[in-house]
């Protein structure tokens, strides 16, 4: 299979990703979202290491991957803290900030 | 062969991603992510990168997943994201907007990439990629390390009941 199989697949999924964040009403749908973006990013990395004959490509995956965990961590625990004040994971109705 | 398997790995990424866009319901859509996760992961075995796959499977599929799973367990009650939607109107703008960036990505993958090299054989397997990350990414690797614990204290800190 070619480099553009993978690059179109890993297009399509991130837009698809980009598609969920934007419709999801919960905080934690969002964050699927997001998810979804950063393995279709991870898909690229590893086709141009792959097709590039570079391993470099396979360790910045590694990077994005241990970043990811930390995000989703974080994330995880910022949306618990809002439901505790809020009751609820609505995003729509998390306008504290609004002006 | 390898191109069969390709296809029916690409259709089952993209059914599952569409699968956790569309369902409403939160559990369903953690579900489908843990098949694109593992669809991704048989995709990397595809590329011959036996040690990337193994690390998505452990700590996508294994630690985050399980993370998700707890959070909607806990947060979401039952059926949330089935009322009458308030802004049913801009949020049906998200359509035009992920075709247009689909179709954006789309064509700069078609003209951007210039000629390809036939796939080489590179080594995917644990000895080559340590030998690169203990080498010439040392820093960023020990910063890694540093960034995980910023996390993990943070997330204590963000945790922890009230004051």
């Amino acid at each position: 299979m070619s480099l553009y199989g993978y690059l179109t697949l890993a297009a399509l999924v991130f837009a698809i990703g980009l598609f969920g964040v934007l419709t999801r009403r919960n905080a934690i749908g969002i964050l699927l979202g997001i998810e979804l973006m950063l393995n279709a990013v991870n898909i690229n990395l590893v086709a141009f290491a792959r097709f590039r004959a570079d391993v470099a490509g396979l360790v910045f995956t590694l990077f994005t991957i241990s970043i990811t965990v930390a995000e989703v961590a974080v994330g995880l625990a910022i949306v618990i803290a809002i439901f505790r004040v809020r009751r609820t994971v609505e995003a729509d109705r998390l306008d504290l900030l609004r002006g | 062969m390898t191109h069969a398997a390709f296809l029916v790995i690409a259709a089952l990424a993209v059914a599952s991603a569409l699968g956790l866009v569309l369902r409403r319901n939160a559990i369903h859509g953690a579900l489908f992510l843990v098949v694109n996760l593992g669809s991704v992961a048989a995709l990397y075995l595809t590329l011959g990168a036996e040690f990337l796959a193994a690390v998505q499977v452990i700590v996508y599929a294994g630690a985050i997943m399980v993370l998700f799973v707890f959070a909607i367990m806990v947060l979401i009650p039952g059926k949330e994201e089935t009322g009458l939607d308030p802004r049913r109107g801009w949020r049906l703008l998200a359509l035009p907007v992920g075709a247009l960036l689909a179709l954006q990505l789309l064509l700069v993958v078609r003209a951007g990439v210039g000629p390809v090299a036939p796939a080489a054989a590179v080594p995917g397997g644990v000895e080559a990629v340590a030998r690169l990350l203990f080498t010439r990414y040392l820093l960023p690797f020990e910063l890694t390390s540093v960034l995980l614990l910023a996390a993990m204290v943070g997330v204590l800190l963000l945790a922890r009941r009230r004051v």
